[in-house]
């Protein structure tokens, strides 16, 4: 098991900005107001019979203002673009070159969306009978758009977002899938808490919408069809629905905060990650319990964001794990956001801050009674994040 | 070798076990003694059909059978072979016990067009859309594919296979990935967080659509034949990079407790550098700051100075831009003293492992410091006057090496460095 929790000697750190672009709308104010009104915004008609979170518009120019910056991206990267571009003016500190030139990103990534006319257009000419040997490597060298490729590549999220607000510190991308997004942010904050570094950009963007994602996760069977349900009430109709979001934190060292004025919105204590066998009933549900023994004490006024994804076995597991801390009350990312894959761990440590700073836990959207109301003002909330298929990552917010 | 800290106070990082594979063969003895003879492992493309291609050569690994076959297959078994030889020389652990976390660089990973082809069959009919695929992938007929083509399949298969602790990171900083895998388990084992790690990169990604995409950007050689000539680095006729597959696995230990266990150390992880470059998503800033900065560093963390470098193993790929950038930003950092220092391109033989590339070099770097010889940049019989480089050309040298740096920049505005050193500073 690897950890960060904060050790004796070790620098706190604070989440000093956020930016969301999510289904339920762009900026902090939207998606809160959405959550209160347990809004949710499910499409389930345009991929059916799949369903699934579809961006709400946002102006990319806000954040991306040259047009051939736009151009050379996928709808992934703008949106991971877009979310960081808000994180950064969340800390605000948009625009600033000193902190801007030295900043770490540490960006969780999948890949970008293929061209579907490209890949049918092969496959109907073979299925026509067309074999000549160099078919494919004739129809791929016409018809591949050149810069295609630069919005499929994993690391170009962060490449994209470090040209756009002129980052130039140090880039890392991490994959697969929901673990990376914890990952991300366990190696950020171990750097911050170790002295490595003093500032860190961190997190995740996932375009739900997109056919090709949806092949690969139908091999596997995971994809929710028919009929939207809470993921907690997807028993015996599992699946994710696939979303589409980007959420990005702006991590930071107390004293670098403190140094030039800023605010904290909560402070991130400790990220835990595992590698569950899952070869067994209960694999899983044991590493979350060893994850959730990893964290630091808790003794403030607890809740759990879990970004199970509706998918079994893994959320019959993680239920299992939630069960038997049935006092904390639970709130669900992939109900009310979708499946955002990567996004999804920096997304609940985004809405546990928010929740954190926002004095109150947003309500519970589920008649399971895995998630219950919760008076008063959460101080301390533990994200939970285990992978459809692999991977387990939990994080520990605080009040400050 | 006293001091298990280094300047800065950190345990000192050093390397107990390596393995490697590339098209010149499997294993270190192999892959060195041909590296020092100057053999090419560039060739035509047999795997899959070459017309209409602009280029038709790069450098496979043909000797690793994979059922069925996937990029993504590839570079899981060849990162599993490096890995084997990297414990046995390491002695490390136990058998599947391996105790430290696993950083692995690996390419992005997709459905590829074997498995896309498949499914376009299945559909059974001459004309269909997109929803038709997606509507006979589901069933479980595909499960396997799914696990295949996750993200974070060959990490787990690894972690899964050596017993490594903990959720292994599966990262990509394009070309830098071999570089940066090392750079986190040193950072691990410099925190304090555990003793030892394993950090393996790997690339097993030529396939049409790869080749494809790199052709698009102008990125590779067209100079087919004959292909053991087509990687001709610091050369005036240098006209792109090989693409090619490749993997190496180094074991990280703290000199602490690499010496409390007895191990056998082959060198020292010096320093690591990296910085990001904002300028253009494939080009680097025409000022070279960010590769200088990357450099400067790199020297900073391993408490050097330029005068202590002795040799450069460049990222040397061969492309027109990349070389000459590469001269401009290494002669700011070394000036004068960069025509006393030797300077190879391992590329002009393996050619781009992309992915592995960042390890590939570290480990020839290392096992450079071990033979106190320099490996050729082959295919150097056109120097390019504007690089005025002490290039290593054609004939491998012996010289006195102490302390390499090995430079990797990639797509994305990633550069990053390593210097490589036999003893602690």
């Amino acid at each position: 098991m690897t950890d960060t929790a904060s050790k004796p000697g070790q620098t706190e750190v604070w989440i000093t900005g956020i930016g969301l672009a999510t289904s339920l709308g762009e900026g902090l104010d939207a998606n809160w107001a959405a959550l209160q009104e347990k809004r949710i915004n499910v499409d389930e008609k345009g991929f059916a019979p799949y369903i699934v979170h579809p961006l709400l518009p946002v102006t990319f120019d806000s954040q991306i203002p040259k047009k051939g910056d736009q151009r050379q991206m996928e709808a992934w990267q703008r949106i991971g673009v877009y979310a960081a571009g808000l994180a950064l003016d969340s800390a605000g500190i948009k625009g600033n070159k000193d902190i801007l030139s030295k900043i770490d990103m540490v960006v969780a990534a999948g890949g970008g969306e293929r061209d579907l006319n490209v890949d049918t257009g092969v496959l109907t000419a073979e299925a026509k009978g067309a074999n000549a040997p160099g078919f494919l490597n004739e129809r791929l060298m016409s018809d591949l758009r050149p810069t295609l490729f630069l919005a499929q590549l994993s690391n170009l999220l962060a490449g994209n977002i470090a040209i756009v607000n002129g980052l130039g510190g140090t880039s890392r991308t991490f994959m697969g899938e929901e673990v990376a997004g914890a990952d991300a942010a366990r190696i950020a904050l171990s750097r911050i808490a170790s002295g490595e570094s003093d500032i860190a950009l961190v997190g995740g963007s996932h375009n739900g919408e997109r056919k090709d994602l949806m092949v690969l996760y139908e091999f596997g069977d995971f994809n929710l069809k028919d009929k939207f349900a809470p993921v907690w009430q997807r028993k015996d109709h599992a699946g994710f629905a696939l979303g589409s979001a980007g959420a990005f934190l702006v991590l930071e060292s107390k004293a670098h905060a403190e140094a030039r004025g800023a605010k904290p919105f909560a402070k991130l204590s400790s990220v835990v990650t595992d590698l569950a066998r899952r070869k067994q009933a209960g694999d899983m549900e044991a590493t979350l319990e060893k994850l959730w023994a990893k964290l630091p004490k808790r003794d403030g006024k607890g809740a759990i964001i879990s970004g199970a994804t509706g998918a079994e076995p893994a959320t019959s597991e993680e239920r299992g794990f939630l069960k038997k801390h049935a006092d904390f009350p639970v709130r669900s990312t992939g109900t009310m956001f979708g499946h955002t894959m990567e996004t999804q761990f920096p997304l609940g440590i985004a809405l546990a801050a928010l929740a954190i700073s926002r004095g109150a836990l947003f309500p519970p959207n589920d008649s399971t009674g895995t998630e219950i109301e919760m008076q008063g003002a959460p101080t301390q909330i533990v994200v939970v994040g285990a992978g459809h298929w692999r991977g387990e990552g939990m994080a520990l917010v605080e009040a400050v | 070798m006293t001091a298990p800290r280094d300047k800065l106070g950190r345990p000192v990082v050093v390397v107990t076990g390596m393995g490697i594979t590339t098209s010149l063969g499997a294993g270190k003895a192999d892959n060195w003694s041909k590296l020092v003879a100057g053999e090419s492992g560039i060739r035509t493309i047999t795997r899959f059909p070459i017309d209409g291609l602009k280029t038709t050569m790069a450098g496979t690994v043909d000797f690793v059978s994979v059922d069925p076959f996937s990029s993504t297959g590839l570079s899981e078994r060849m990162a599993e072979l490096v890995t084997q030889e990297a414990l046995e020389q390491a002695g490390i652990g136990a058998r599947g016990d391996f105790p430290g976390p696993l950083f692995l660089a690996v390419a992005p990973v997709e459905v590829e067009w074997p498995q896309r082809r498949e499914l376009g069959r299945a559909v059974g009919a001459p004309d269909f859309t997109y929803d038709d695929l997606l509507r006979i992938s589901g069933g479980g007929k595909y499960s396997a594919y799914h696990h295949r083509f996750m993200f974070g399949s060959v990490a787990a298969h690894l972690a899964e296979a050596f017993g490594t602790k903990g959720s292994p990171i599966s990262l990509s900083t394009a070309c830098a990935s071999g570089a940066t895998s090392i750079q986190l388990g040193v950072e691990a084992i410099r925190r304090g967080e555990t003793d030892a790690a394993l950090c393996v990169a790997t690339d097993g990604t030529v396939n049409p659509e790869a080749l494809v995409r790199f052709s698009l950007l102008s990125a590779l050689s067209t100079q087919n034949d004959p292909p053991q000539a087509a990687s001709r680095p610091f050369s005036k006729n240098r006209d792109g990079f090989v693409m090619a597959e490749g993997a190496g696995a180094l074991v990280l230990e703290s000199y602490e407790a690499a010496t409390a266990r007895g191990a056998k150390i082959l060198g020292v992880i010096a320093g690591c550098g990296e910085l990001t470059d904002s300028f253009h998503r494939t080009r680097s800033s025409p000022d070279g700051k960010p590769i200088i900065g990357c450099m400067n560093k790199t020297l900073a963390d391993a408490g050097m100075t330029p005068d202590q470098i002795d040799h450069i193993n460049a990222h040397g790929t061969a492309t027109p831009e990349n070389d000459k950038m590469e001269y401009n930003t290494t002669s700011a950092v070394f000036g004068d003293l960069l025509q006393k220092i030797p300077v190879t391109s391992n590329k002009s033989m393996v050619g781009h492992t992309i992915s592995a590339a960042g390890a590939v070099e570290a480990i020839f770097s290392l096992l450079t410091l071990e033979h106190q010889r320099i490996p050729p940049t082959i295919n150097y019989d056109n120097p390019d006057p504007t690089i005025l480089f002490d290039v290593v050309g054609n004939k491998a040298r012996d010289a006195r090496v102490t302390a390499v740096m090995s430079n990797s920049f990639g797509f994305g505005g990633q550069n990053a460095s390593l210097i490589l050193t036999r003893e602690p500073a």
